[in-house]
């Protein structure tokens, strides 16, 4: 296989080190991580979405829905923590898996030809901090209300039509279109670094990403939509 | 040998990636006047060592590349051809490509595999031994040698045999790193790996194995795997990125376990 006499294996593997500690830096450890905070985060964004479709039966019902999130501030507390925990969880493996993708390549080709990987699966080191740039001005806007126009603590679905018109909707609407790239690799990705054996196009995982990924954004979507098109009003 | 149809020749433009040494920065040479007259029934190889006996002719350096077997089974060809690892056909290694797959005029660009963790010795050759190491990590079994065993001995169930002889096709030419997005080497390690742990006689030492060879790949400076894919569509011996699962499935399995107080494989029995 080589050309050149090996040099003993162990002078470039790295020093023994705590289980917890090798879990944390090696590549497959960093990728378990990055799929176990994924698949949590994949499943808030699908209930996110589903109590969205709410504004669809009034003002009553979304108003009482997000009541009922803010009943117990200890639950609502400890979801928003756990959530925190998962998005630094996934960060955290981004930041160290690209570090070293950066430097495994120090020179590049002068022609690159792709043959599998996707738009989405070659984007997602970019739709990953625009979706977290999206959540900060979407925290800021629909649950604290700092950036939002007329906002009205407990009215939500007052805030939500007065604060997705015009070009806020297209923000979220254009938030929703990376986050359909981001989910589309990420939930496949994920399967199968939990181990499913999946293979090329037209496996089960894909589809089942393919399903996740139109369910939710579409979901999601549609409310914005909704707004800029005057079927959600006052 | 006549090909496929009628042999034809063709006039090309090759962009050459030259470096003298390690330490040289390397630059592109194009040559032009010595990819003339190319018969569509030459291989690949056969077409730079037709280059390579006119460059030696007019007194300059051939471009050195890698070759053994040239029949596809050894791993030791590969260069990058327009941006594709052994070039535009599925399934083939650069000895096995035919220059039929050509056309007269093309412009094809040649460069070596690159990644921090196979250097560059010469022109298109790359050191990858550290291929060597991550097999003497853990890619192998501890058995005691002398006769073979009755092959009936120890039942093997057929589909983990196929399974097993499918990741087992691996050349270890390292088009996956090449290819990969990330100069990952994680189909070349799930390969070497689960072709062992899908057999009884590699199973006894399953965590040991991927723990190991998993350490010894990111030590080299390979990136990590983010499931793009374009390794298993490169791979001249078409392994599947299946394997990549298997492995991810068996170091989640392996890291948690408790280590066991003799880590070292070997000593067996
Ligand atoms: C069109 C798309 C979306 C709409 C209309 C929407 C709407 C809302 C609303 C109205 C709230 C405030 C709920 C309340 O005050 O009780 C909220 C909170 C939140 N949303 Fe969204 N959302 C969308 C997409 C997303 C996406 C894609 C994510 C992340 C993947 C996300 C993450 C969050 C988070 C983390 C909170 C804060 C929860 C908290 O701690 O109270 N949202 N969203
Ligand atoms: S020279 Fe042996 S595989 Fe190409």
């Amino acid at each position: 296989m080589s050309v050149v006499a090996s040099s003993p294996a162990a002078g470039r593997r790295p020093a023994p080190r705590s289980r917890l500690q090798r879990f944390l830096t090696s590549s497959i450890g960093l990728k378990l991580i990055m799929a176990f905070s994924g698949v949590f985060l994949s499943l808030f964004a699908l209930g996110h979405m589903l109590g969205n479709l709410q504004a669809y039966q009034g003002a009553e019902a979304l108003d009482a829905y997000g009541a009922l999130l803010h009943k117990e501030p200890a639950l609502l507390w400890g979801v928003r923590l756990g959530l925190l925990g998962l998005v630094g969880m996934h960060i955290f493996a981004y930041l160290a898996l690209t570090r070293r993708n950066n430097t495994a390549r120090p020179k590049g080709y002068r022609q690159r030809k792709w043959r599998e990987s996707s738009y989405a699966s070659r984007s997602m080191t970019l739709t990953g901090p625009l979706l977290l740039a999206f959540i900060v001005y979407h925290i800021l806007h629909l649950t604290t209300g700092t950036v939002h126009p007329d906002y009205e603590e407990g009215a939500v679905y007052h805030n939500l039509v007065t604060g997705l018109g015009g070009v806020n909707g297209l923000i979220y609407i254009a938030a929703m279109a990376m986050l359909a790239f981001h989910l589309w690799h990420g939930v496949w990705s994920m399967m199968l670094t939990l181990g499913l054996p999946e293979g090329r196009y037209g496996s089960l995982g894909r589809t089942v990403a393919t399903i996740f990924t139109i369910l939710v954004t579409v979901g999601f979507a549609t409310v914005p939509l909704a707004v800029l098109t005057g079927v959600l009003h006052l | 040998m006549a090909g496929h149809g009628e042999e034809k020749l063709l006039n090309l433009t090759l962009n050459v990636w030259r470096q003298r040494n390690r330490g040289d920065a390397g630059r592109f040479e194009t040559y032009k006047d010595e990819a003339r007259d190319i018969s569509t029934d030459m291989s690949f190889l056969e077409m730079l060592d037709v280059v390579n006996e006119r460059l030696i002719k007019s007194g300059r350096e051939p471009i050195a590349f890698d070759h053994d077997c040239r029949e596809g089974i050894c791993g030791q060809c590969g260069v990058v051809v327009n941006g594709s690892p052994h070039g535009p056909r599925k399934a083939t290694t650069a000895c096995q490509l035919h220059m039929r797959s050509f056309q007269d005029g093309d412009s094809l660009t040649i460069e070596p595999w690159r990644a921090s963790a196979f250097p560059v010795v010469k022109d298109l050759m790359v050191d990858r031994s550290a291929f060597d190491r991550i097999v003497a990590a853990g890619g192998y079994i501890s058995v005691r040698t002398g006769n073979a065993p009755e092959a009936n001995n120890i039942p093997v169930p057929k589909y983990d045999a196929d399974l097993s002889m499918d990741a087992a096709a691996c050349i270890g030419c390292g088009a996956c790193v090449a290819a990969c997005p990330n100069a990952s080497a994680m189909l070349f390690v799930a390969a070497k790996a689960e072709h062992l742990n899908l057999l009884p006689q590699g199973a006894p030492e399953k965590d040991s194995r991927v723990l190991a060879m998993i350490d010894q790949a990111d030590g080299e400076g390979f990136g990590n795997c983010t499931n793009h894919g374009e390794c298993e569509a490169v791979c001249p011996k078409e392994i599947s990125m299946a394997f990549i699962a298997r492995l991810n499935r068996d170091y989640l399995k392996a890291s948690l376990k408790r280590p066991r107080a003799s880590a070292a494989a070997g000593g067996a029995g």
